[in-house]
């Protein structure tokens, strides 16, 4: 909101700079977001007066005036359009300084001379565009100083009103703060019922006594709209920024941001038989002010008269019923919508008014008479008429006076101060909210003007905001010592981003939103759930596995000539399932380009399926005593020759290959990329170590070389080898995978390495033979394995 | 005896000129070896006189001494240059890089949530997180912001269906905390939040920390004293200026946003701070009695406060960031400047 300090100080003035004042009411939760001059820095303009104008003699667009304004009459070449004779405007004598630093001179101008230069609001610094010279009105007083004749001596001051002080969203409601914050007196302009002058009357009838509690009236007769606001009213408008449109509709913007009730002024003879305040039928059209043409729905609030709609209540005037310079007969509305019931709706249809901001929030239900009077008398004064009867309709719905019990107790336990019971008065009474001692405290009476205030922690804000946070104590830290309780079986998420951080993994962190066309790619036929409203179309669907997000991630910085891409990243991923959505945490991480950083010790080797394999296997390692299998698996973006299912003590957790070629492709990436993704879950619980007695007798080591079928897994190998070799074995190692020269196309050999040792004797030499002869032969029975030669 | 001293000196010459152990050493097996010529001289003793024989004997024996003397020397001598030698030839460049991987590092934002959480932790709280996309009602109805108020315009809410969003902030884990735990309570809740707005300023995806202390006695002035204490820990700025300033948030009653002296310029005033010297870092205030009314605690007994934090917004003071969106572009030329 745009408060001009001037009109502010008019109110209330206390002895504080424009600084200290912003600052003040900054404290106070009124945040000040700006403070601008309303006009730029000047000097020596004056009011003017063109008494003679023709035609430059050598240019078709300038003109030659002759202005009054100064000490004597001056000749000045103007360029503007609407330079005419009897024109008044702000005229920059020669001398004269405008914003900038620009200095007026005596200049020729296609060989006429000209002295000084005729203004436009943008030279002033008063808007940031103009069209033609500023137009004074025909009274302003020729050779008065500018400056003075506009009071531009003030200050814009923007304050950035949170949602619950609606009371502050007009000069008086500020003004109210401030006086009680510094306990200086409130100015307010005197506004007394208007007598009417003729007994015309406009039927009010209200059909929706709870959405509108209260509705005045008033019929203006014979009024002048030919008549222009006057300039201080449209000053004070514009300083609010609020564009002056008419004198009838100037009026009652003037008193809103006066007083803080929004007005709307009816041409009458457009109106017909009689207000209606009334739910829209369905399908029902209005077309607004603004020229949008609404199809109303039955849930919004109108005023209607007894044919159609011809304002949506509370939030914008429709067009056919808005006065005009035609207008003979106003009618004036001032009402009460109630907040709770008028809440949303300018929204649902895309609007968003002055109006609708303030009855949203909560206007004082008592305020429309005072309002109605003053904008009446406003109008007299500027656009004549014959004031009518006042009409007042109220509902059972208005609101009642309230009161809320203060506890003096529960201000020191809860804002740790025992405020002095005359100080709590002071600032009650200062806001207006009026208290009777009682026995614990006080009772306080809740202001019309107050819809945040309805318990006893809202008169506790109250008391600190005006009291001052910062003059509130401060309590250091104290507590009992708690002996923290860590689980040792908990693998904290650190330790999980340390191992992969050490790897060379940098971690990455990606929207949870994706482009549903990737991710198609990338998690094809997996469901995915939608935003009804993304940021774009790109940002359309959850991530259903964080696959999507760190290969966007790995394409842009390939892009960038990053030949070498190791990331990681935590976090959940949304799978609807027909259970539900599901929302867990996943490790998934994505390696690209060569094994090793460059560098003078290393070939070029690019990384593999295994150099990720390894890098998993060091966070599940972390797992310490969990079972984790890996087993041939398929993906429809992986490689189908590489590709693994996780298994956790039997359950799938997770997969892990190196994408598909023709995914590849799509990214555009040179070489191929690796990625595995893994319940987090999996990898952060694990069992606490248990020790084994270690055993004083001699290990023996036997390798075994043995050629098997190509499709015959490590893991099967593994499996028949340590089921046939016994208790005694203690390890089982692949020291060599070999396929190629030597060996048959379709098989490949395998090194194990067999490691046995008895715990309390040595094994014999017999022992340990039998053992490997149970282990070949048990490989060429179940899995037609040979000894290699 | 008299070619005694012709090989001592000749054996001496040779030993001098030795250049390698080989040749020293056939010169030791050539003189004083079992058949050498010095021990050969010994061995012809037995041709002298008795009375002879000890002079002779000793003569011999003193040049054999000084041969192997001379030897041991030489050979030490020699020795030393072959491990010179090698040491030589295995001399490297101790400029060069080490071997090995790079280590990656964690995301700036994970840095500084660590660093929060730490802080919390260190004073009791337990971390605690929810879901992401969460129902209306724990996301808005339970923390007093009921449907139409204009609260939730401040929002900008993602949207699956009318019932179902993406958290707008993560207070609905605290939502949850309180349904299923008794005060007292003292929890953190980090995460993703999200806000259907993106520009300069705003991205659609941030982090939060929000914290929830609920006992019989936290005060307003419990809650200045903990932000406080976190601040100055958090920048370890122990002159750290902090203010605190009446605002609005649906779910505390009274409520703050808490300002801090701008740590770029020191309170000068600076583009950072927007030439105001003060920086908006959070939010909080003590928890409105509708909350505790959602959750079925009684607001006679207990009372407490909630804070929220912008991880974002910490670490792009913390670290000098001055690009919002740096943080979700991952690029490794920024990502690697925080290791």
């Amino acid at each position: 909101m745009l408060l001009s300090e001037k009109w502010l100080r008019e109110w209330v003035n206390p002895a504080l700079s424009t600084q200290e004042l912003a600052d003040q009411i900054t404290m106070a939760g009124l945040e000040v977001d700006g403070i601008e001059p309303v006009a730029g820095e000047f000097s020596g303009v004056v009011v003017g007066e063109i008494v003679a104008i023709e035609k430059h003699p050598d240019a078709d667009k300038l003109r030659v005036c002759q202005v009054t304004g100064g000490d004597e009459v001056a000749q000045v070449v103007c360029g503007a359009p609407n330079a005419r004779l009897g024109l008044k405007i702000p005229f920059a004598l020669v001398g004269a300084v405008l914003p900038g630093n620009f200095k007026i001179k005596k200049a020729k101008l296609r060989g006429v001379e000209s002295f000084g230069m005729l203004c436009a609001e943008a030279e002033l610094g008063m808007s940031d565009s103009s069209d033609g010279l500023m137009e004074l009105a025909a009274d302003a007083p020729v050779g008065t100083d500018f400056r003075e004749y506009l009071s531009l001596n003030d200050q814009i001051i923007e304050v950035d009103l949170t949602p619950n002080r609606a009371d502050c969203l007009s000069v008086r409601g500020v003004a109210r703060d401030i006086s009680a914050l510094n306990d200086c007196a409130l100015t307010a302009p005197e506004i007394t019922a208007v007598a009417a002058t003729v007994r015309d009357t406009f039927p009010v009838a209200i059909e929706a006594p709870q959405d509108c509690p209260r509705y005045a009236g008033r019929v203006i007769k014979n009024v002048d709209l030919s008549k222009p606001a006057p300039l201080w009213m449209v000053e004070k408008l514009r300083r609010a920024g609020v564009r002056s449109i008419d004198a009838a509709v100037d009026v009652t913007n003037y008193v809103m941001l006066e007083l803080g009730q929004p007005l709307h002024a009816f041409d009458l003879a457009e109106l017909s038989g009689g207000i209606k305040v009334r739910k829209a039928v369905a399908g029902e059209k209005l077309t607004l002010l603004d020229g949008s043409e609404l199809d109303l729905r039955d849930d919004s609030l109108v005023i209607a008269d007894h044919e159609k709609p011809m304002a949506l209540a509370g939030i914008m005037g429709g067009e056919s019923s808005g006065v005009s310079v035609d207008t003979k007969d106003i009618f004036l509305e001032s009402a009460f919508f109630a907040p709770a019931e008028i809440a949303g709706r300018a929204r649902s249809y895309g609007l968003h008014t002055d109006s609708s901001h303030r009855f949203e929030r909560g206007v004082d239900y008592q305020l429309p008479l005072l309002a109605i009077e003053r904008a009446t008398q406003l109008m007299l004064d500027i656009i004549g008429g014959e004031a009518g009867e006042l009409t007042v309709v109220d509902t059972e719905f208005l609101p009642k006076p309230s009161s809320v019990a203060l506890r003096a107790a529960r201000i020191e336990k809860m804002l740790g101060l025992a405020i002095p019971a005359e100080r709590v008065e002071q600032i009650l009474n200062g806001l207006g909210l009026s208290c009777e001692p009682t026995s614990e405290g006080w009772t306080v009476a809740v202001p019309s003007w107050r819809f945040d205030i309805s318990i006893e922690v809202d008169l506790l804000e109250e008391l600190a905001r005006i009291y001052g946070y910062n003059k509130l104590p401060v309590k250091p830290i104290r507590d009992e010592l708690i002996i923290c309780r860590t689980k040792e079986a908990k693998v904290g998420l650190p330790a999980v981003r340390s191992q992969l951080v050490s790897r060379g993994y940098q971690e990455a962190i990606t929207y949870s939103f994706v482009d549903p066309k990737m991710q198609q790619q990338v998690q094809p036929g997996r469901e995915a759930i939608s935003l009804l409203n993304p940021i774009s179309a790109e940002m359309g669907d959850m991530r259903n596995s964080l696959w999507t997000g760190l290969l966007q991630a790995l394409s842009h910085n390939v892009k960038r000539q990053q030949s070498r891409v190791r990331l990681f990243e935590t976090g959940l991923s949304f799978v609807p399932t027909k259970d539900g959505l599901v929302q867990e945490q996943q490790l998934a991480a994505v390696l690209y380009g060569r094994r090793a950083p460059e560098s003078w010790s290393e070939n070029n080797e690019v990384a593999d399926f295994f150099d990720l394999k390894g890098d998993l296997e060091a966070v599940l390692a972390l797992g310490l005593d969990k079972n984790y299998r890996f087993e041939v698996g398929e993906h429809p973006a992986l490689h189908p020759g590489q590709t693994a299912n996780i298994y956790c003590n039997d359950v799938h957790v997770g997969i892990i290959g190196a994408i598909h070629p023709s995914l590849q492709k799509k990214l555009d990436l040179p070489q191929p990329a690796y990625v595995f993704e893994i319940n987090l879950a999996a990898v952060t619980t694990r069992s606490l170590p248990k020790f084994q007695p270690l055993s004083k007798f001699p290990e023996v080591r036997r390798d075994l070389a043995v050629i098997v079928e190509r499709h015959i897994t490590a893991a099967q190998v593994l499996q028949v080898a340590k089921e046939a070799a016994g208790d005694y074995l203690v390890n089982l190692k692949f020291f060599d995978s070999y396929q190629g020269k030597g060996i048959d196309t379709q098989r490949k050999s395998l090194g194990l390495g067999l490691t046995f040792q008895h715990s309390s004797r040595t094994l014999t030499e017999d022992e340990v033979n039998e053992s490997i002869g149970r282990v070949v032969d048990s490989l060429q029975q179940q899995l037609d394995a040979s000894l290699r030669n | 005896m008299e070619n005694l001293e012709a090989l001592g000196k000749e054996a001496s010459d040779k030993i001098a000129q030795a250049d390698s152990l080989q040749v020293l050493d056939q010169l030791r097996v050539d003189y004083l070896g079992k058949k050498g010529s010095i021990t050969g001289l010994l061995k012809g003793l037995g041709k002298l006189s008795a009375e002879e024989r000890p002079a002779a004997g000793a003569e011999i024996n003193k040049v054999k001494q000084a041969l192997t003397e001379q030897i041991n020397d030489r050979k030490a001598g020699l020795e030393q240059a072959v491990i010179n030698e090698k040491l030589a030839s295995e001399t490297i460049d101790v400029t060069l890089s080490g071997r090995g991987q790079n280590s990656g590092g964690l995301h700036p934002v994970t840095r500084t949530l660590e660093r929060i959480q730490g802080f919390f932790e260190g004073v009791g709280f337990e971390t605690v997180e929810g879901p992401e996309i969460e129902d209306d009602y724990h996301n808005f109805e339970a923390l007093n912001i009921p449907a139409h108020h204009p609260a939730r315009a401040m929002h900008d809410t993602f949207y699956f269906d009318p019932t179902t969003v993406l958290r707008t902030h993560t207070s609905p884990v605290q939502v949850r905390v309180m349904e299923n735990q008794a005060p007292p309570l003292r929890v953190i809740c980090p995460g993703r939040v999200y806000r259907c707005d993106s520009d300069l300023t705003h991205t659609p995806m941030f982090h939060q920390v929000e914290g929830l202390l609920i006992s019989e006695e936290s005060s307003f002035a419990d809650l200045k004293g903990l932000v406080e204490s976190f601040l100055k820990a958090f920048f370890e700025q122990d002159d750290l200026a902090v203010r605190f300033r009446p605002s609005y948030f649906p779910f505390t009653e009274p409520s703050a946003e808490v300002d801090i002296g701008c740590v770029m310029c020191g309170g000068e005033g600076c583009r950072v701070c927007g030439q105001t010297g003060w920086i908006e870092i959070m939010g909080c205030g003590m928890v409105h009695p509708n909350v505790f009314k959602s959750s079925n605690i009684d607001t006679e007994k207990f009372q407490g406060f909630a804070f929220g934090i912008g991880v974002e917004r910490m670490a792009m003071l913390r670290y000098s960031v001055n690009d919002l969106r740096l943080f979700f572009e991952n690029d490794l030329k920024f990502l690697e400047q925080f290791k």
